[in-house]
């Protein structure tokens, strides 16, 4: 029995000393590594004596999983990089990289608990429209705030439009730098289109020929889901962005009108898209099923990939970071022959927002300060070191994307075919989320209101459910409703 | 049958005590700085918080936005708005009918069944039958999850591929039954490891008694085996009634879904407090669900008492 008893502790002893022993040594290999970088550096390897200083970078992305483009740049580009830089200036600085792959509303929350616990990274990615909640609850401060003049000396900022740096700011003030925009329109797969008798070069000019398209893959092209638009609450925000945003500007109306300062409540144009929603999930030409999954983008991105959906809306992400040959999460390595896309057309000719056959909607993320941090000047180093020319075409690498920075764009953009398309036919006609802080909880209740559709609820009592949630989140005053 | 052996030397005890008053508030006074540790942490890591979710449950306090930042008093609002809300009610009735499914059918049923049939083995074969049911209750949650989702998948999954039926899409359509087997499969071993230790305490001369008398096995059950660990089957009920009513898992496999079909209070409460970041809304729903805990768990020990 006391033989026993002994076990324990004996081996909860070894345990801790093994995670002592592990720690020290991973401790130490770092050490090596600033090390071999300092001679390089001459003279100034001896003043990098300084106090120690250890950045850490939080995203939501993983070498080898999520946004893979993302982590391995971070971990195989930037930190080596910048540890280097700032050995040069006699600063001895370690980068840690905190990568998580989980769905975006998770990575938000977790954001959210880490800095409302005065912890968290020096320096993350947030999604732009984050942006204005977590101002508004002191999370995140104003860029010069957190580090200073540095900041607005930045000569970074020429190089980025007004539109883009807007995703990152809030009440005219600079939180973060933006990462880049996106574009949204419709994906297929060209030989489903081929095997269904559509055109390669389909471009849908109303709802009414999507639908159509859809029923004619529906009928000729069995195993295969004809049209995935997404919706429900399991997808957060991709579900408003993705599926319910780009069809309303369809309708001529945007989420929130600037001059009546009203949002769309039970609208007829919400009713419309709601409608168009019932129509594509209660006659079998999308796959409900994978808007209650629990990881029902991811599968969207797989079937997709595997030639089981035939039209999917999808932002540009999905080219760039899903479908991506190598190191995509769902490699397509035929993706320049089979993958076709299209503008996402207004729900009538002309009857999108300004008048317009064809509409899209862009966002972007970028990457903020801690104003927890205990290092802010170094960390704006190292922010503004990750949007520095060089970064950024290190970043993009052999796969473009449409970038923050300008010069960037112009030198990379061209050797793509479908991001060249996105900026210069898709970003003329996009239109962006309102910048407000209660954006996220009408996106959600947007989402509600789609999954109930989808689930069979009458679209009427979808919208009015919308609506109620609606009026209590922003007041019936700025609450557009009835025809 | 310890307890009843203990009364009997114990009356001496009392009749001694009288003359040493003094004694016995020293000794008072001694438990209670032994005691005193335990109740401070109790106080810190028990009392508190649940206080402290009561406070929580009347602001409007949200994690992210202005009323993160300055959250007001708004009374029982956040009450009014649950009782209100139909996903509440929703979300309770699929909590009640996920555990009495899962928990008592399904845990305790074929837990029970399991230990019944298996009480004469002995050895090795014991042992590997022990050790294949222990397995589901030790593999951790997410592993699980993972698991059941690939054996319950629609295109791929196991399940559909040993039916030879192609793609039924369980967790579509039998989302509620689907989490109740997954728990059941999961929550067995410990109830027939329980019940197991409870027929094991039965004296074999009763049964062979019974049987003598020419008793069934049905009459045996329900005569004898049942009545005397009738106290073991109440707090393992009461211990797996708790444990699956506040049991997190089932989000791992369906998030709750489709359309709220599987969404038990705690994912109700996870989805309004850390996905839609209403933090007071989410703790006065945990306050109504520690009550709720607090009723069941009465219910177990008035009936617990009433056979003593």
């Amino acid at each position: 029995m006391y033989a026993k008893r002994r076990l324990l502790p004996s081996m909860a002893l070894l345990t801790t000393a093994a995670l002592v022993l592990s720690a020290c040594s991973s401790g130490s290999s770092s050490t090596p590594a600033s090390a071999a970088a300092s001679p390089g550096a001459g003279q100034s390897a001896a003043a990098a004596g300084g106090a120690p200083i250890t950045l850490t970078i939080a995203a939501n992305s993983v070498v080898g999983g999520k946004s893979n483009q993302e982590a391995s740049w971070i971990t195989d580009y930037v930190i080596p990089n910048f540890q280097k830089e700032m050995a040069a200036q006699g600063k001895n600085v370690t980068v840690q990289f905190n990568g998580t792959g989980v769905a975006d509303e998770n990575y938000k929350a977790q954001l959210a608990l880490d800095l409302k616990s005065g912890g968290g990274a020096d320096v993350f990615d947030m999604d732009g429209i984050w942006i204005g909640e977590f101002a508004q609850a002191k999370y995140i401060k104003p860029l010069n705030t957190v580090a200073g003049s540095d900041v607005d000396n930045w000569d970074g900022w020429a190089q980025i439009p007004t539109a883009v740096q807007d995703n990152l700011s809030f009440n005219g003030q600079r939180y973060g730098i933006p990462m880049g925009t996106d574009g949204r329109f419709l994906y297929f797969n060209k030989d489903v289109m081929q095997k269904a008798g559509l055109p390669a070069d389909w471009q849908p000019k109303s709802w009414a020929d999507i639908i159509s398209a859809a029923q004619t893959i529906k009928a000729k092209v069995p195993g295969v889901t004809p049209l995935q638009i997404d919706a429900g609450t399991a997808m957060g925000e991709a579900t408003t962005m993705q599926g319910f945003l780009p069809l309303l500007v369809g309708t001529g109306a945007k989420i929130y009108d600037e001059s009546t300062q009203k949002w769309q409540g039970d609208t007829p144009n919400v009713e419309a898209v709601l409608n168009f929603y019932q129509q594509v999930y209660s006659t079998g030409l999308g796959d409900p099923q994978i808007q209650t999954a629990a990881k029902g983008r991811d599968q969207s991105f797989q079937e997709f990939s595997q030639e089981k959906i035939g039209i999917l809306a999808e932002s540009d992400y999905m080219w760039r970071g899903v479908l991506k040959p190598d190191g995509g999460a769902f490699p397509m390595a035929n993706r320049g022959t089979e993958v076709g896309y299209a503008f996402m057309p207004a729900e009538k000719a002309g009857s999108g927002i300004r008048g317009q056959d064809y509409v899209s909607m862009s966002g972007g993320g970028g990457r903020v300060l801690n104003p927890n941090s205990k290092n802010p000047k170094e960390a704006w180093a190292l922010l503004s070191f990750m949007a520095s020319k060089d970064a950024v075409l290190a970043y993009v690498g052999k796969q473009p994307q449409i970038t923050m920075r300008q010069d960037v764009n112009d030198a990379t953009l061209s050797s793509d075919p479908l991001l060249l398309w996105v900026s210069q036919k898709v970003l003329p006609l996009t239109a962006y989320r309102p910048g407000f802080a209660v954006y996220p909880q009408v996106s959600q209740a947007l989402q509600l209101a789609t999954q109930e559709v989808v689930a069979g609820t009458p679209v009427a009592s979808a919208a009015k459910e919308y609506n109620d949630t609606l009026v209590k989140l922003v007041g019936a005053d700025h609450v557009a409703s009835g025809g | 049958m310890s307890p009843r052996e203990a009364e009997t030397p114990a009356p001496p005890l009392p009749a001694s005590a009288p003359p040493e008053a003094g004694a016995t508030a020293l000794r008072t006074r001694g438990a209670v700085a032994f005691i005193a540790p335990a109740l401070a942490l109790v106080a810190v890591f028990l009392i508190f918080p649940a206080l402290w979710t009561l406070y929580l449950g009347l602001t409007d306090y949200r994690l992210t936005g202005i009323q993160a930042a300055n959250p007001q008093f708004i009374g029982l609002d956040n009450y009014a708005a649950a009782l209100g809300d139909p996903r509440f009610g929703n979300s309770l009735w699929v909590t009640l009918v996920y555990v009495f499914g899962s928990a008592v059918i399904g845990q305790l049923g074929l837990g029970f069944t399991l230990a019944w049939i298996f009480r004469g083995w002995r050895g090795a074969s014991r042992t590997v039958l022990e050790i294949l049911v222990i397995v589901a209750w030790i593999i951790p949650s997410s592993v699980v999850a993972f698991l059941w989702i690939a054996f319950l998948d629609t295109h791929d999954g196991t399940l559909n591929a040993v039916l030879g039926n192609a793609d039924v899409p369980w967790l579509f359509s039998w989302p509620l039954l689907s989490i109740i087997v997954f728990n059941t499969w999961r929550g067995t071993a410990f109830s027939m490891l329980l019940c197991g230790g409870a027929l094991s305490t039965l004296p074999p001369s009763h049964l062979e008694t019974a049987r003598l008398a020419g008793a069934s096995s049905w009459q045996q059950l329900r005569d004898i085996v049942l009545p005397s660990i009738r106290g073991h089957l109440l707090t393992n009920l009461l211990l797996i009634s708790l444990w699956t009513f506040n049991d997190f898992s089932p989000y791992l496999i369906t998030a709750g879904g489709p359309n709220f079909g599987t969404e038990t209070l705690p994912i109700y409460i996870f989805r309004n407090a850390l996905t839609n970041f209403q933090l007071g809304y989410g703790a006065a729903i945990s306050a109504i669900l520690l009550v709720i805990n607090l009723v069941i768990a009465l219910v177990y020990l008035r009936v617990l008492r009433k056979r003593n």
